[in-house]
């Protein structure tokens, strides 16, 4: 049967489209499952083009937002291989994030310590309108913050909270040079501009009482930082997605929002009324003009601002207690609103810079708006009223045309740099291509299910990179072998390089992807770091080499400073801990090798393990509730003898006379591999 | 002796200066699991490698067969080769200058056997630390020593090793075919003066 297949598959294109369907029902046949009638329609040299030979290296990184998980996973495009999950906003056990000293205080928030988040966009940094692989910066959802990952070593060093939001979707949107990172609350909430936080209100003032903010993030030009410049109060609606413009319209920044009806409850029926919601037009540059001419006020606030140093590996939380903002109503010619049909989701801005389309989830058409267009309607005063002081415009005074039947449910759009735009369809579960000048669908391809965010590399910037089209879809169902109620997410690759869609391949993702970017390999990879220097290491309880161990007590904590270099921790017996002290083991891996790290686990933590990258110091806090001797070991197999990576800490009761004492190896001169070469 | 010989004799003496900046002699380490390679640079003054941990990479794998550490420290000729370099460079300037032909040989023959005697000091070094084996190693293989190849390549466990003379060898190399050279060219011309 095999061989058939194999056979069937090979002349398939050579005997044309007929056979090669029958090929794929053979094949389905052989599967024996229900289902999947759709395989057959995927040409015969798909596996070649997506196939990259053991040891060779994709062309893409792609960067997959992981939603409920609040991480980002990293596939190599077009294998759509797992390269890493970098933990975010969520506790990553598998290597301490979150759970050692010295990351803890990157999920702190107001609320306290917040070791979860919804992930939703990821948005690489940009420089001319491109993005240059430097940072990838996202949102977190439930509690409002916007982190920044390193794109050299591919960890969280950063993370704002965002006050005034709830629940930060509409975000993180960078500016064509990383002027400004945006971000848009999702609730409007009760925000009184006199104490820090969010104010009391009854859910019946909804409409008089609730504000949104759109947060203006700057880049620190002294330490690089991300820094809360300015907020701007706007109408109390919800605001979902947003896109930057590019080219003529490179000072703009477009936002679609819902629930203009300013309901509180069952907004499914509530937010979904009004005929037209409002795509919001923000002028950032002329904002950022107002604040930096007196225009903002100031109120009180509250916000955590997270950095990890590169140097000590510790993060530092500092609270900050004051935003400046901006009203529109006082800001002339700063924000307006184009009224978009219903309910709108993604708003993509096309290559050009001149097309903006809104994809309105639950609207029969796709709109596209033209911003020469809305740029003389702000000339010629073409309003149509105005909501809280901010100009509405005429529908048809700034819209270039509408796409006829694109399909059900358009969620997201990008863009191939060919004058093509790509749709999501959730509804009718389909990719549609369309040319953006004469709004016309060219092709459909079916996707499985339910696509939510697609993503060409670079489709969002002045330049797509339009060769390959990622789509991410919410419902999986028999996608792959079934793994029970809880299924992985599924996403596509689709070649777009050619007039019609070709489908490539299915992968699993991890949670739920929202959004996705890609970057050129060679943008990435060479600056990627191997091992940190022991040199550069300035962890304050680092240790550099294994004669500087020790052991101390202050009160009821002891310290232990240690060292793992292959194959053995020094000290690795430790006496003199007694019943519910805190330990604390400050373990710095003395390796200067790439792919070298040490995990260190101990029995009974409460916590995690701590896994040590080469030339770092990572802190894990113990606490032993009973008497004992305790092995503690690597948990990464680094070598040959990783087995015998292991050591014990006594534990004696409590006041007990056992002093503190440690040791490595019978004999004194220090084992053979000593770290200091120099 | 002519001008000419003279200066080559000059640049002869002046190539030693090659040892100040490129190594004598390189060992190359080749395993599955390094596809970087490690190479071990010896120069006369300092030990270095292809990154500035090579040291400690080299002593990690090689504790393992209980190798004793290399450390820059070990070895006093580290200190006071460059000396001995620079005193061939300046006696075979001096010899350029006054361009005596017995000077130029005596100098010659000195350089050639001071480099002998450097690779052979090398190969002990070589021989001392392949067999000079902690007997609690935690990998022991019967009758096995770990003597790097002085010149070209032997597998050693996973690690096939080469080694070969470098740039700055060049510099020695040439030294003594250029002095040799003056010597043998400056021949006839005090034949007829």
């Amino acid at each position: 049967m095999e061989v058939l297949k194999q056979n069937l598959k090979r002349i398939a294109p050579k005997l044309g489209f007929i056979p090669m369907l029958m090929a794929g029902a053979m094949l389905q046949g052989c599967g024996g499952g229900e289902g999947n009638q759709k395989s057959g329609t995927v040409d015969s040299d798909a596996a070649a083009a997506v196939y990259v030979p053991p040891g060779q290296h994709d062309e893409y990184y792609s960067f997959l937002s992981g939603g409920f998980n609040g991480q980002v996973s990293v596939y190599g495009l077009p294998s759509g291989r797992l390269l890493k999950v970098i933990p975010v906003f969520t506790q990553f056990a598998e290597n301490g994030y979150g759970y050692n000293e010295e990351t803890k205080p990157m999920l702190m928030t107001s609320h306290g310590f917040v070791p979860w988040d919804d992930l939703h966009h990821p948005k690489l940094s940009r420089s001319d309108g491109m993005a240059d692989g430097k940072y990838l910066y996202v949102n977190g959802n439930n509690t409002p913050r916007v982190a920044k990952v390193d794109l050299t070593t591919f960890e969280t060093v950063e993370i704002m909270e965002i006050p005034n939001s709830a629940g930060n979707h509409c975000s993180p949107y960078p500016t064509n040079n990383n002027e400004y990172i945006l971000a848009g609350t999702r609730f409007s909430v009760p925000i009184n501009t006199d104490k820090a936080g969010m104010g009391d209100a009854s859910l019946s003032e909804y409409k008089d009482k609730f504000r949104g903010s759109i947060s203006f993030i700057k880049t620190n030009e002294d330490d690089g930082h991300m820094e809360l410049d300015f907020q701007i109060l706007v109408p109390g609606f919800d605001y979902d997605l947003a896109n930057g413009g590019k080219g003529p319209s490179g000072d703009w920044v477009f936002f679609t929002t819902y629930n203009t009806e300013k309901s509180s409850t069952l907004k499914e029926l509530g937010a979904s009324q009004n005929d037209r919601d409002y795509l919001a037009a923000i002028n950032w540059k002329l904002a950022a003009k107002y604040a930096a001419e007196g225009k903002a006020h100031e109120m009180p606030a509250n916000y955590y601002h997270n950095t990890m140093d590169h140097n000590s590996h510790i993060a530092k939380s500092t609270v900050k207690k004051s935003v400046r903002y901006l009203l529109p109503e006082e800001c002339p010619g700063m924000m307006y609103l184009i009224p978009a049909p219903k309910s709108p989701h993604g708003i993509d801005v096309d290559p050009t810079g001149e097309y903006m389309v809104v994809n309105g989830k639950l609207a029969a058409t796709l709109p596209v708006f033209s911003f020469s267009k809305m740029q003389q309607a702000i000339e010629n005063k073409d309003f149509d009223g105005e909501v809280n002081g901010i100009p509405v415009f005429k529908y048809e005074s700034v819209l270039y045309g509408e796409v006829q039947e694109p399909g059900l449910g358009p969620l997201h759009t990008e863009f191939d740099g060919r004058g093509n735009a790509y749709s999501t369809m959730f509804v009718s579960s389909e990719v549609v291509k369309w040319n953006v000048k004469d709004l016309q669908v060219l092709d459909r391809m079916p996707v499985y299910y339910s696509p939510g965010h697609l993503m060409i590399p670079g489709g969002d910037t002045r330049e797509p990179d339009g060769k390959y089209l990622v789509v991410m879809n919410k419902i999986t169902k028999d996608r792959y072998l079934p793994t029970g109620p809880e299924l992985l997410h599924s996403a596509q690759l689709i070649d777009i390089s050619g007039d019609k869609m070709r489908m490539l391949l299915d992968f699993p993702t991890l949670a739920e992807p929202h959004y996705a970017q890609a970057i050129q390999a060679d943008k990435v990879a060479p600056n990627s770091v191997k091992f940190f220097k022991l040199d550069e290491n300035t962890h304050p309880e680092a240790v550099k080499k294994e004669s500087d161990v020790s052991v101390t007590r202050q009160g009821r904590t002891v310290k232990v400073n240690m060292t793992s270099i292959r194959s053995h921790f020094t000290p690795d017996n430790i006496e003199g801990v007694q019943v519910g002290d805190t330990v604390i083991f400050h373990v710095t891996n003395l390796e200067q090798d790439w792919d070298v790290p040490h995990g260190f686990a101990i029995m009974g933590a409460n916590n995690a393990e701590t896994l040590i990258m080469p030339g770092a110091t990572q802190s894990l806090r113990w606490v032993p509730k009973q008497e004992g001797v305790y092995p503690f070991y690597c948990t990464d197999f680094c070598s040959a003898l990783h087995q015998e990576m292991q050591g014990y800490v006594r534990v004696s009761p409590r006041g007990s006379n056992v002093p503190i004492k440690f040791s490595t190896g019978e004999k004194k001169p220090v084992p053979p591999a000593q770290a200091s070469v120099n | 002796m002519r001008i000419y010989l003279r200066i080559l004799m000059v640049i002869a003496a002046l190539s030693l200066g090659t040892l100040f900046f490129f190594p004598m002699w390189k060992i190359y380490l080749e395993a599955p699991q390094y596809p970087e390679g490690l190479e071990l640079h010896i120069w006369i003054n300092k030990l270095g490698g292809s990154s500035d941990h090579v040291l400690q990479n080299f002593n990690i794998l090689n504790h393992y067969i209980g190798m004793e550490a290399i450390h820059p420290d070990s070895f006093a000729e580290l200190k006071y080769m460059p000396y001995i370099v620079i005193f061939f460079i300046m006696t075979g300037v001096l010899a350029g200058i006054l361009g005596k032909r017995k000077l130029v040989l005596y100098w010659v023959i000195l350089l050639a056997i001071a480099g002998a005697a450097g690779i052979a000091d090398f190969y002990l070094w070589l021989h001392k630390f392949g067999t000079n084996l902690d007997p609690e190693a935690p990998i022991k293989v019967p009758g096995m020593t770990y003597i790097p190849p002085l010149l070209g390549h032997k597998a050693l466990l996973n690690f096939n090793a080469l080694s070969l003379p470098a740039w700055g060898s060049l510099g020695i190399f040439l030294a003594i075919v250029i002095g040799g050279l003056v010597y043998l060219l400056s021949r006839r011309k005090t034949y007829f003066t």
